[in-house]
C-alpha cells in the first residue's frame, strides 16, 4: 500500500522557454510546444543560418526539421531544471466528459510521438530529472536517450497508480524496447527506475555523470554538459559514426527469441494476468487493461495495438477507481504542504525518547534527512536494539545500492545513543515514544521539561492517549503536541499530528515541518480520544470481533476484507497491532464513546491476552507465526475462546457483502463523525489518513470519496438496516444524514 | 631584458623562527612501471635515492638526526619503509625513521614533518623522501579466504582443519586488487578528473595540447641537462638507469586517436593526457640554516610557508592547488606576481587546466572559496617549464620532493627569488610549499 503512490511527482508544465544562439552560430535552440509541454529543441545545423522563427506547433517544427536541408538531427531537452517531463496534464484529462474525448487526446499524443519516431533525422532525448508517464513515452519515441546519473533522474510509467495506462504509444513501444517481462514490470508497478538501472534495461543509451562546481553551479553546468554530450551524439547519429542500435545481452536475446514464439507469449500473459488478479482481487481495472493492450499490439499488429491503447485509456480515465486514485494523488500533494507556515526556529536537533520499534523508526527517518538525533532509552539493551534497527534500515539501502556504505556511515554520525539527558539543552524538539501509559508519559514530560530549552517542542507519539491529558502536567502546554507515527515508521507514509486547544500555531508549524522533512504525508487533527485514525479503527475492530463471535473464522474474515480492497485482512490486522494494544485502546475508547464503540465482546480480547495470544509479536494470535513459514495456520487455541464467546449469527445481515458493509459502514460513519465534530478539518485529510495510515481500500479513495461514489443515501440505508438488527452502533451521524438528504452534496466536488 | 618588478617583500625570514633550508635533493630516474625496476622492492628504490643523497652531499651519516619517508601503496613486508631503506643505505642504525602517507603528497608530508621537527628544535638534520613501486602492488586474498586461513592457524585437530578446508568455495579465490579509487566515493581518480574537466568545460583538444607541452618541455629539459636532481641507479642484474623513460613527445594527431580511458565513450581524459603509473624514489636533505652554514653547505632553497587544505572528495577532489595557492600566498604576504617559478603536480592535463580556470574565475572564488575575487592563474611562462608529472612520471609519494627540487633548480637558473609548489591528492588534501 505505502508503495502505491510513493515518490510519484507530477509537476506543472514548463513555464518558460529559451531562445538563444551560441557564439558559433552553429546550434540553434528553439522553444517548442509539444502538446501542452514546452521543450527546447536543439537542432544541429551544418550551416549557420536558420531561415525563420519556427512556429510553436511541434508538428510544424518537425516538418521544418525535415524540410530544412541544413538540419541533420535534433536534441530534445527540458528547459525546466529538475524535470524532463513529469507527466501529462491531469486537469486536461479530468476536464474530459466522456471516454471518447479522452481517447481522442490519447490518439493525438500517439500521432505526435509517431511523428518523432518516424523522423528520418535522428532525435535525441536528453534527460535530467523526472521523466515520468508521457515524458517517458516521448523519450522512448526518440531515437536515442541520454540521461544524467543523478538521484533526481528517475524514469517511470506511474499511470497505473492513477488507474490509467500509458496512452501515447508506451504500451506498444516498451515491450519492443526492453522485452515483454521488463515492460510488464515497468508498466504494472509504475515503480521509479534510476538512470543506471535504466541503462542496464536498455531504456536509455548513455549516461552522463553529474558534475561538481566549475565556472557555474553544479546543476547548471550538468545540464549544459548533458546538452553538449547530446549534441555530440545527435551529430554522430546524423553522420552515422554512432549507431542507435543497442547491443543486447545474451539474456535479452534469449528472452526476445522466446517471446517471439506465440505459445511462450501466451504463457507469459497468463502468468502475469494471474498474478495481477491475485494481487488486485479484480478491484483495479488498469493492470488488466495494460496486459490486454500490450497483447493487442503484439498479437494483432500495430494498428490494433494503438487503437486498443487509446480506447482503453479513454475507458480507464472515466472509471471511479481512476478518479479515486487521482483524488488520493491530489490529496497527497495537499498533505505535503505546511499550512501553518514556516516555524520561527528550524528544528536541527531532535531527541527521541524510547528506542523501541517506533522510537528507532523515528530516529531512522530523521538522521537520513540530516537532523542531529539523540536516541535515548532507559536500558542499554533496549538502546542497542534500537541503534541496530537504525543501522539495519540504512544498511538495507546499501544492499539495494540506493546508498553507499560511506553515505550510510556519514548519516549514522548524526545519531547519538544514550541513557541520560545529556545534550537535551540543545534539542529543538523532543519526540517521546515511551510505553503507552499516562503515568510514564507524565513522568517523562516532567523530566524532559527540566532539561530542555524554552523553545523546544515536546511531541508525544501515542496512538490513543489524549494529548491534552498528557499536556496537563506541562509547564508550557503551548509547546506540547501529538505526533502519531505508524509502524513500521520507515515504510508507512502517514503522520497524524494532533493539536490541543492550547497548542500554539508555531508548535504545529514546527511539527509539520519536521514530519515533511522526514518524508511523511501529514494530516493535522484536533485532540480527542483516538484522534482520527485510531478512532475510526475502533468501531470497525469491534465489529470484527462480533463477526468472529458469530462464527465466521479468522481466515474467512481476512478473505472478505481483502476482497473489499483492504491490503491487510481484518483479523491479521489485530494480530499486527497487538491484541494487548487493541484491548487497551478499545477499553479507553469504549469509556470515552460508550455504546457506539461496542459490538464484539472485549472480554474475548482479554482472554486472548491472558493466554498470551498477543499477535505477531508473541508468535500467536488469531494465527500462529513462525520464522520462515509463509503459510501461517490458524491458532487452534482460539477455538475454545471463540466457542466460549459464541453469539448466534443473524442470517439477515451475514452474507459476505453484509459483513463487508458492516465493517466499512462503521468505519465511514465514525470518520464522518470526526469531520462533524471538527476533529478533522477537511474530507481530504480524512481520506488520506484512512488510506495511508489504516489501509482503507485505495481503489475507493478513502471514506469520504467512498460516500460520494457509493451515495450517502445508499450508505445511510445500509446503516439503518444494520441498526435495526444491532442497534445504536450503526446509527448514522448527522453529517451523513444531511448528505443523504441532499443528493447534490458531495464531500469532493 | 626588462628589470623584474619589485617584490612585495625582500625576504620571508621571520623573527624568532628558525630558517629551514634544503641542502640538496635527488631522485632516481622515474620509470614507467613494469620496466627496469619491475623486480625490485620499494625499499630498494628508496635505498638507491638515499645512497644517491649521501654520495652527492657527503654528509656524515651520524649527523642525520631523523629520516621520514612517504609512501602510498604500502608493501606489507616493509611497512616502515623509511627504516628498511635507511638501514640498507648505510645510515646509522641509531637514526630513527618513520613512514607517512597522504596520497600523492606523501613526500610533501614527509618534508613538512621534517620542517616541523627542525622548527621545534627536536632535530637539526632531517632526511625526507618518498617512494612508490607501481610495478608490484599487494594483491590480497578475499576476506573470506583470509578469515578461513586465519582460523586454520588456530585449528588443532586434523578433523577441524579438514572441515574448515571443506568450506572453501571457488569465489574464495577471487583476489582483491588495490584500485586508484577514493574509498569514500569508490570513484577512480581518472573518472573524477574527467568530470572535473567537464565541470570547467576543458576540451579534449586543450588537454591534449597541454600534455604535449609537458612532454615537449620535459624533453627539452632532459636534453639540456636541467634535471639536476636525477642520480643514476645501477639496478641489480640490469644496466645502470640514468634518465626518466616516460618522456615521449607525440603529435596532436597521434594523441587525438586515443579513446577516452574512463568516461566511455565520450569522455576527454585519455592515457595520453594523464600521468602514467610510475616507479621511483626521491630524497631531500633538510637542515636548519645555522647547521647547514656551520657544516659548510650552500643551501639550495629555503622552505618558508606551507598549508594543507581539504575539500569535498567527490566533486573537488583534484582542486587542491586552487584552494591552497591564495592561502599560502596570504600567509607569506606575497602576491601571484612575486612568484618566479610555479611547480604544480600534473596528475591529469584536465585537472591542471581545471585548476587554472578555477583560479581565474571570480564566480568560483566567490561561491566556493569565500573570497571577494579570484587569485588569478599563474602565467604559463613561469609554470612547469621543465615538464611535469604528465611527462616525467608520477611515482605517487616521490613526486613532492621532485617538485621542490625542480623549483629550487629552476629558481637558480632563472635567477628568481620565490617559488611556489602545489599538488593535489586523493581525499582532497593538497598543499603548497614556498621556496626561497
Amino acid at each position: 500500500l505505502d508503495d502505491l503512490l510513493q515518490g510519484f511527482i507530477l509537476e506543472g508544465f514548463f513555464s518558460h522557454c529559451i531562445m538563444t544562439q551560441d557564439e558559433l552560430n552553429f546550434i540553434v535552440k528553439l522553444p517548442c510546444l509539444l502538446g501542452s509541454w514546452f521543450m527546447v529543441l536543439i537542432c544541429c545545423f551544418q550551416v549557420n543560418t536558420l531561415s525563420k522563427q519556427l512556429s510553436s506547433e511541434f508538428t510544424d517544427i518537425m516538418n521544418e526539421i525535415w524540410a530544412n536541408e541544413a538540419v541533420k538531427s535534433a536534441v530534445l531537452i527540458s528547459s525546466k531544471p529538475g524535470s524532463f517531463i513529469a507527466g501529462a496534464d491531469l486537469d486536461m484529462i479530468e476536464a474530459c466528459k466522456t471516454s471518447q474525448e479522452v481517447a481522442q487526446l490519447s490518439q493525438e499524443g500517439q500521432k505526435m510521438l509517431e511523428k518523432i519516431e518516424q523522423s528520418p533525422k535522428p532525435v535525441v532525448a536528453a534527460i535530467s530529472g523526472s521523466c515520468l508517464g508521457g515524458g517517458l513515452e516521448l523519450a522512448i519515441a526518440c531515437h536515442y536517450r541520454i540521461a544524467t546519473k543523478e538521484k533526481k533522474t528517475v524514469l517511470a510509467t506511474p499511470e497505473v497508480l492513477l488507474g490509467l495506462l500509458p496512452g501515447a504509444g508506451g504500451t506498444q513501444r516498451l515491450p519492443k524496447m526492453v522485452g515483454l517481462p521488463a515492460a510488464f514490470d515497468i508498466m504494472l508497478t509504475g515503480r521509479n527506475i534510476r538512470a543506471d538501472r535504466a541503462k542496464k534495461m536498455g531504456l536509455v543509451d548513455q549516461l552522463v555523470d553529474p558534475l561538481g562546481p566549475g565556472v557555474k553551479s553544479p546543476e547548471a553546468r550538468t545540464i549544459e554538459y548533458l546538452e553538449e554530450v547530446a549534441i555530440d551524439f545527435a551529430r554522430g547519429l546524423a553522420n552515422r559514426t554512432v549507431s542507435a542500435k543497442r547491443s543486447k545481452g545474451l539474456m535479452q536475446k534469449l528472452t526476445d527469441y522466446a517471446m517471439a514464439v506465440p505459445f511462450v507469449r501466451q504463457q507469459v500473459y497468463k502468468t502475469v494476468e494471474n498474478k495481477v488478479r491475485k494481487q488486485t482481487k479484480g478491484l483495479y481495472p488498469a493492470p488488466l487493461k495494460i496486459i490486454e493492450t500490450v497483447k493487442a499490439g503484439l498479437d494483432q499488429g500495430h494498428d490494433a495495438g494503438y487503437l486498443a491503447e487509446s480506447q482503453n485509456f479513454g475507458q480507464l480515465a472515466v472509471t471511479k477507481e481512476s478518479k479515486a486514485l487521482l483524488g488520493l494523488y491530489r490529496g497527497q500533494v495537499y498533505c505535503k504542504k505546511n499550512k501553518f507556515g514556516t516555524p520561527q526556529q528550524e528544528v536541527k536537533t531532535l531527541a527521541v525518547l524510547g528506542a523501541g520499534l517506533m522510537g528507532a523508526g523515528i530516529a531512522q527517518v530523521s538522521v537520513d534527512k540530516g537532523l542531529k538525533t539523540i536516541l535515548k532509552d532507559t536500558a542499554q539493551q533496549g538502546l542497542d536494539r534500537g541503534q541496530q534497527q537504525v543501522f539495519k534500515g540504512l544498511n538495507s539501502k546499501v544492499k539495494k545500492k540506493s546508498l553507499t556504505s560511506f553515505e550510510r556511515d556519514s548519516i549514522l554520525s548524526n545519531l547519538t545513543g544514550q541513557l541520560d539527558y545529556k545534550g537535551f539543552e540543545k534539542a529543538d524538539m523532543v519526540i517521546e515514544a515511551v510505553f503507552e501509559d499516562i503515568n510514564i508519559k507524565h513522568k517523562v514530560l516532567k523530566e524532559v521539561e527540566a532539561v530542555i530549552p524554552a523553545h523546544c517542542v515536546f511531541a508525544s507519539n501515542t496512538s490513543a492517549l489524549p494529548i491534552s491529558q498528557i499536556a496537563a502536567v506541562s509547564k508550557r502546554p503551548e509547546k506540547v503536541i501529538g505526533m502519531h507515527y505508524f509502524s513500521p515508521v520507515d515504510r508507512m507514509q502517514l503522520l497524524e499530528i494532533i493539536t490541543t486547544d492550547k497548542t500554539s500555531q508555531d508548535t504545529a508549524a514546527s511539527a509539520v515541518a519536521v514530519g515533511l522533512k522526514q518524508g511523511k504525508i501529514v494530516i493535522v487533527v484536533k485532540d480527542g480520544p483516538g484522534f482520527y485514525t485510531t478512532r475510526c479503527l475502533g468501531p470497525m475492530l469491534a465489529e470484527v470481533v462480533r463477526v468472529l463471535q458469530e462464527g465466521t473464522d479468522p481466515k474467512k474474515i481476512d478473505a472478505i476484507s481483502t476482497a473489499f480492497g483492504f491490503p491487510v485482512g481484518a483479523a491479521t490486522l489485530i494480530d499486527e497491532v497487538g491484541v494487548d494494544v487493541a484491548t487497551h485502546v478499545a477499553e479507553d475508547l469504549g469509556k470515552a464513546f460508550g455504546e457506539r464503540f461496542g459490538g464484539g465482546s472485549i472480554e474475548l480480547f482479554k482472554l486472548m491476552v491472558e493466554k498470551g495470544f498477543l499477535g505477531r509479536k508473541a508468535g500467536k494470535g488469531f494465527y500462529i507465526y513462525q520464522e520462515g513459514v509463509k503459510n501461517r495456520s490458524v491458532n487452534s487455541g482460539m477455538d475454545e475462546i471463540l466457542a466460549r464467546f459464541k453469539l448466534p449469527a443473524k442470517p439477515e445481515v451475514c452474507t459476505d457483502e453484509d459483513i463487508q458493509m458492516r465493517l466499512v459502514t462503521r468505519f465511514v460513519n465514525e470518520a464522518a463523525m470526526c469531520l462533524q465534530e471538527g476533529i478533522l478539518s477537511s474530507p481530504v485529510e480524512g481520506d488520506i489518513g484512512a488510506v495511508f495510515g489504516l489501509g482503507f481500500p485505495p481503489c475507493l479513495g478513502g471514506p469520504f470519496r467512498y460516500v460520494d461514489s457509493y451515495g450517502a443515501k445508499q450508505l445511510v440505508d445500509k446503516l439503518r438496516k444494520y441498526e435495526a438488527v444491532y442497534g445504536s452502533q450503526f446509527t448514522p451521524c448527522q453529517l451523513l444524514l444531511d448528505y443523504a438528504n441532499n443528493p447534490s452534496k458531495k464531500f469532493h466536488q | 631584458l626588462a628589470a623584474p618588478p619589485p617584490k612585495s617583500k625582500k625576504t620571508l625570514t621571520k623573527s624568532g623562527v628558525k630558517n629551514i633550508v634544503v641542502v640538496e635533493g635527488v631522485r632516481i630516474p622515474f620509470l614507467q612501471s613494469g620496466t627496469s625496476y619491475a623486480d625490485l622492492m620499494p625499499h630498494d628504490l628508496a635505498r638507491a635515492a638515499l645512497q644517491g643523497l649521501l654520495n652527492r652531499t657527503s654528509v656524515p651519516r651520524e649527523v642525520v638526526d631523523y629520516i621520514v619517508y612517504g609512501t602510498v601503496i604500502q608493501e606489507v613486508k616493509t611497512s616502515n619503509v623509511a627504516r628498511e631503506a635507511a638501514l640498507g643505505a648505510g645510515f646509522s642504525d641509531k637514526t630513527p625513521a618513520h613512514t607517512v602517507t597522504m596520497a600523492c603528497i606523501s613526500s610533501n608530508q614527509a618534508m613538512t614533518t621534517g620542517v616541523g621537527m627542525i622548527a621545534a628544535g627536536q632535530c637539526d638534520v632531517v632526511v625526507a623522501g618518498g617512494v612508490e613501486l607501481m610495478s608490484d602492488v599487494p594483491i590480497r586474498h578475499s576476506r573470506k579466504m583470509r578469515k578461513t586461513m586465519l582460523t586454520l592457524n588456530r585449528a588443532k585437530t586434523l578433523g577441524q582443519k579438514l572441515s574448515l578446508l571443506s568450506k572453501i568455495r571457488p569465489d574464495y579465490f577471487a583476489p582483491e586488487l588495490p584500485a586508484v579509487a577514493e574509498f569514500s566515493t569508490s570513484e577512480t581518480m581518472g573518472h573524477s578528473a574527467d568530470r572535473l574537466a567537464a565541470a570547467f568545460a576543458v576540451s579534449r583538444l586543450e588537454q591534449d595540447e597541454y600534455a604535449l607541452r609537458s612532454h615537449t618541455l620535459a624533453k627539452k629539459a632532459q636534453d639540456g641537462g636541467l634535471l639536476l636532481d636525477v642520480v643514476p641507479f645501477k639496478v641489480p642484474g640490469k644496466d645502470t638507469v640514468t634518465k626518466d623513460n616516460g618522456i615521449r613527445p607525440s603529435s596532436m594527431e597521434q594523441m587525438g586517436k586515443l579513446k577516452p580511458a574512463f568516461v566511455k565513450p565520450y569522455g576527454t581524459v585519455t592515457a595520453a593526457n594523464s600521468s602514467f603509473l610510475t616507479d621511483g624514489a626521491s630524497a631531500v636533505l633538510l637542515m636548519s640554516e645555522e647547521k647547514a652554514l656551520a657544516m659548510g653547505y650552500k643551501p639550495k632553497a629555503y622552505l618558508r610557508d606551507f598549508v594543507y587544505v581539504s575539500q569535498d572528495p567527490k566533486d573537488q577532489l583534484l582542486l587542491g592547488p586552487t584552494y591552497a595557492t591564495p592561502k599560502v600566498l596570504e600567509k607569506a604576504g606575497l602576491t601571484m606576481a612575486d612568484i618566479d617559478v610555479f611547480e604544480f603536480h600534473e596528475a591529469f592535463a584536465g585537472q591542471i587546466l581545471a585548476n587554472l580556470k578555477a583560479m581565474d574565475s571570480d564566480w568560483f572564488a566567490q561561491n566556493y572559496m569565500g573570497r571577494k575575487s579570484k587569485v588569478g592563474a599563474p602565467p604559463l611562462e613561469k609554470f612547469n617549464t621543465w615538464g611535469g608529472s604528465l611527462s616525467l612520471g608520477h611515482p605517487f609519494a616521490a613526486t613532492g620532493c621532485r617538485l621542490v627540487m625542480t623549483t629550487a633548480h629552476s629558481l637558480k637558473k632563472e635567477g628568481g627569488q620565490y617559488g611556489l609548489v602545489a599538488a593535489c591528492a586523493a581525499g582532497g588534501l593538497p598543499k603548497c610549499v614556498l621556496g626561497p
